[in-house]
């Protein structure tokens, strides 16, 4: 805009849906925030070697002499420990920068694949219809009718615990609610002319699928998506507090809460209570995007 | 109508069954109950009769048709660890359940439907935005977490609550009740807040939208004009109008409040059918795990068989759709 001799080409680029999406999305400061802690948060659980003051999983490192030192004390091997230490002397700084990366790994892995599941089959569902159709639909209904944590508690009995099958629970979870949102937009778009240009084409089927109708579908897809990491983070600290998700050797955030229970009683909040603190803001800043995403992507609220 | 309800309950008796296939092979397939039961300073021989004590040595399929004829009896297997019917064991845990489930239910209308209520009329006050961020809150909160918040504040730093357990209870018609008793109710207090919080914040929003959309229509219009009071007004008017979709969601959520008591029961050690489950999980206790299973899947099934039963009756487009 600034720059008035700008070739054209530039010009028009101005007008892609991307930007106008980035801009509408940059106009609401709550949501900006959310963005940007949620980018923080990823960022310290990528670089959480060079980050944390202590790697909590190497026992090297560790003194059992510094268990359960309040917040900023200083404990024996010479480290602050701003929030505190565990009862193994594990700096709860250091378990809560890693403990994010399995939280979010686990999180933001399940919904991508329960995304690539549930809208391939809502695809399917759409341009199908029939007893295909009914019959996936049959089975979101069934699975929607379960509440979340039944349905996962059920699955992790079956297999055991393990991050891997905490994965698998949640997709198993979660699928439906993509395959729902997408097989709904899929209707809609697959009556558009240009879905029966490219029909008229002879193109393969599987390129209408995936290069005309999914880029379509996908605004209530982001929006879903973005609820759902959330939705899947929430679910896997449960599950972990539960003692049913990720294994002890490597503690996702609610794990470190479900440690820290014991020891509350006798009065040594920090153990659980900085966990949760880190679980609550990297939830409530993904919700406030998702909440921003919905009125940016609905095409009703468009003027 | 007699059609439309025989083929709903064939459809639900069929979702049974498929569940029932389900949770045994994914219950007994899975994992082996002979390491974890028979000690491994058995013999060879002792090993052998208690493979056969518990049934194990047949094949799979056996075993299913077996399990399938005992649960028609009502008999799902006696628990490895307590050596108890596993029904009567879920059973017996129920009502410890049902009581949490019911109080959290009854505290969501309490106290979400006056905030709703105050939200929805003055929607631009500060007292309103607060109560919404609130509602927020409410979702993004985990539950356990709070639950272990709860408990630090009421119960070790300031000493008011109970930190767990029931407390007294009262017998009656044979089953065990602690809200009858002052010190019952101490115990059900923080659970059972917890387990509402959730709701709190949907009963707050359905009221709300409730709200603000009778207050534009015309009935309410008219009820002014007739120069009643607003409390009139609001309490009478829009109260009842309002209540009819909360009501109904509360009712529909009852199957979910009972499902996530299972955090609740967790944290709180509330001895109910959540913390049971959840026990015999970590030790592979299968019959109870697969009794369980069966009742909430049971429970399900018959909510949702009633709730379509009630929409159609409500409404003749669900049956006719489903003709065609």
């Amino acid at each position: 805009m600034s720059d008035t001799t700008a070739p054209a080409p530039v010009e028009a680029k101005e007008e892609t849906p991307f930007r106008r999406f980035v801009s509408e999305f940059a106009a609401n400061k709550v949501a900006v925030g959310g963005l940007l802690v949620f980018v923080t948060i990823a960022l310290l659980a990528i670089f959480a070697p060079w980050i944390a003051p202590q790697n909590p999983y190497d026992l090297a490192q560790l003194d059992i002499m510094d268990g359960r030192l309040p917040p900023g004390e200083v404990g024996g091997t010479g480290i602050t420990h701003w929030l505190g230490t565990d009862d193994q002397g594990r700096d709860m700084l250091s378990g809560i920068i890693y403990g994010l990366r399995i939280s979010l790994i686990v999180g933001i892995g399940s919904a991508i694949i329960a995304c690539l599941v549930g809208a391939s089959l809502g695809l399917l569902a759409a341009y199908a219809g029939g007893r295909t159709d009914s019959f996936i639909m049959r089975l979101v209904d069934l699975q929607l009718s379960f509440p979340t944590i039944l349905a996962a508690l059920m699955i992790l009995a079956f297999l055991g615990k393990g991050v891997l099958n905490v994965v698998i629970a949640l997709v198993i979870v979660e699928w439906a609610y993509y395959a729902r949102t997408v097989r709904g937009s899929a209707l809609v778009e697959r009556r558009r002319e240009y879905i029966e240009a490219a029909q008229c084409l002879v193109l393969p089927t599987r390129r209408i699928l995936f290069r005309h109708l999914f880029p379509n579908c996908l605004p209530p897809l982001i929006v879903i998506g973005t609820i759902q990491i959330a939705r899947a983070i929430a679910l896997e600290a449960t599950l972990s507090f539960l003692g049913l998700g990720v294994p002890i050797t490597e503690p996702s955030l609610g794990l470190l809460i479900a440690n820290g229970f014991e020891y509350m009683l006798s009065g040594n909040y920090w153990i659980s209570f900085y966990p949760g603190i880190a679980l609550l803001i990297t939830i409530v800043s993904i919700n406030l995007m998702g909440d921003h995403l919905r009125d940016v992507l609905n095409p009703r609220l468009k003027k | 109508m007699t059609v439309y309800l025989l083929r709903r309950i064939l459809q639900s008796l069929m979702v049974l069954l498929a569940m029932s296939v389900i949770v045994f092979v994914g219950v007994y397939a899975i994992g082996d109950p002979v390491e974890i039961l028979i000690s491994p300073d058995a013999d060879q021989m002792e090993r052998e009769r208690a493979i056969a004590a518990l049934g194990l040595d047949l094949p799979l399929w056996q075993q299913y048709l077996v399990f399938l004829q005992n649960a028609l009896r009502g008999d799902l297997g006696r628990s490895f660890v307590f050596n108890e019917p596993a029904l009567q064991l879920i059973l017996n845990r129920m009502p410890a359940t049902l009581e949490l489930a019911f109080g959290a239910m009854f505290l969501s209308v309490l106290i979400g439907l006056p905030l709703g209520l105050y939200a929805g009329l003055k929607p631009e006050s500060i007292g309103s935005r607060v109560i919404m961020a609130g509602s927020i809150l409410g979702f993004s909160l985990p539950t356990f977490w709070v639950g272990l918040m709860l408990i630090m504040v009421f119960a070790v730093q300031l000493g008011w609550l109970p930190s767990s357990g029931r407390g007294e209870t009262v017998q009656i018609l044979g089953l065990h009740w602690s809200f009858l008793t002052a010190n019952g109710w101490s115990h059900l207090a923080m659970p059972a807040f917890n387990l509402a919080l959730f709701k709190i914040s949907l009963v707050i929003r359905l009221t709300r939208s409730g709200v603000r959309e009778a207050m534009l229509m015309d009935y309410v219009k008219f009820a002014r004009a007739k120069g009643l009071s607003p409390a009139r007004v609001t309490f009478v008017h829009v109260f009842k109008n309002i209540l009819i979709p909360v009501v109904t969601v509360v009712g529909l959520e009852l199957g979910s409040t009972i499902a996530f008591s299972v955090v609740t029961e967790t944290v709180f050690a509330w001895p109910g059918m959540g913390k049971l489950i959840i026990d015999s999980i970590n030790v592979l206790d299968r019959p109870v795990i697969v009794a369980y299973l069966m009742v909430i899947v049971l429970m399900f099934i018959t909510i949702n068989l009633i709730v379509d039963i009630l929409y159609s009756v409500l409404d003749p487009r669900v049956r006719l759709e489903s003709k065609a």
